[in-house]
């Protein structure tokens, strides 16, 4: 085992860096977008069994846990989708240095935060709207 | 030291350039989701409400069916590829590892075909 070369093991990391957070919330949000996708197709299913089904699944996607559970999405997306634009263009070989980088793991933060405020405020207009409309 | 297998180096192959595939599509499916994700959040707080029958003119409409499954199926193959690494990374009994990974791909296959199957169903006014 130890006669080829090893990769340094996890608990020689400063764990409370800036860059293993950015790395560990971008991995994190990319799980939570994926129980997302599982909200999306059970919606899309609905929508494909028709009306009575799909008025049926309304009543559960706009029930109190699943107004969290779109929140904590939203929050997810702004995050992954600024931090993987990150991830992009580090790939294209751009702001790798120790500053840049520094500098755009705030930049994405403060993003991420500014597109989840307003995706979250539309939504709720979106939800007002839907309590003012409903019998 | 030579990081070649012993099999690697009787046969005398080189390199078939498939290192790099899982990164490259990761990186692939991501290009492709910034706008395709950014469609489908907008379109869907832009729709003027969530009923039956404004979502499925919605995703009657011809581009918008087209680009929704395109949406659903980028989204499940960059997440199949994201919790693939997750899985890799954290789970380290092989047998454990080698059924995750399974019900992984499985899982992502139920994803995109029910989500495929549900938009051309509607699409194609086979809902009432």
């Amino acid at each position: 085992m130890a006669d080829r070369p090893l990769s340094p093991h996890l608990s020689v990391y400063r764990m409370y860096r800036y860059s293993v957070l950015t790395s560990i919330t971008n991995r994190f949000t990319g799980v939570v977008l994926s129980i997302g996708l599982i909200v999306l197709v059970y919606w899309l299913m609905a929508a494909a069994e028709g009306a009575g089904a799909y008025e049926r699944a309304l009543g559960v996607l706009s029930s109190g846990p699943f107004k969290v559970i779109f929140l904590i999405v939203l929050a997810a997306f702004s995050y992954h989708l600024l931090a993987g634009i990150r991830h992009l263009i580090w790939d294209s070989g751009r702001g790798l240095e120790r500053a840049q980088s520094q500098r755009s793991a705030w930049l994405i933060g403060i993003a991420a935060l500014l597109l989840f405020a307003g995706l979250a405020w539309w939504t709720h207009l979106h939800w007002a709207a839907g309590a003012a409309g409903r019998p | 030291m030579s990081l070649r297998s012993p099999l690697g180096r009787a046969l005398g192959a080189g390199s078939a350039k498939e290192g790099v595939r899982h990164w490259w599509t990761q990186r692939l499916s991501a290009v492709a989701l910034v706008p395709l994700a950014v469609w489908f959040v907008v379109s869907m707080l832009s729709l003027p409400s969530h009923d039956y029958a404004t979502v499925t003119v919605w995703m009657g409409q011809g581009w918008t069916a087209v680009f929704l499954i395109l949406f659903v199926l980028t989204a499940a193959w960059h997440s199949q590829q994201g919790v693939r690494v997750v899985v890799e990374d954290y789970v380290h009994n092989s047998g454990t590892k080698s059924l995750a990974l399974a019900l992984v791909t499985f899982f992502h296959a139920v994803v995109a075909v029910a989500g495929v199957f549900a938009i051309l169903k509607v699409a194609f006014g086979g809902a009432v």
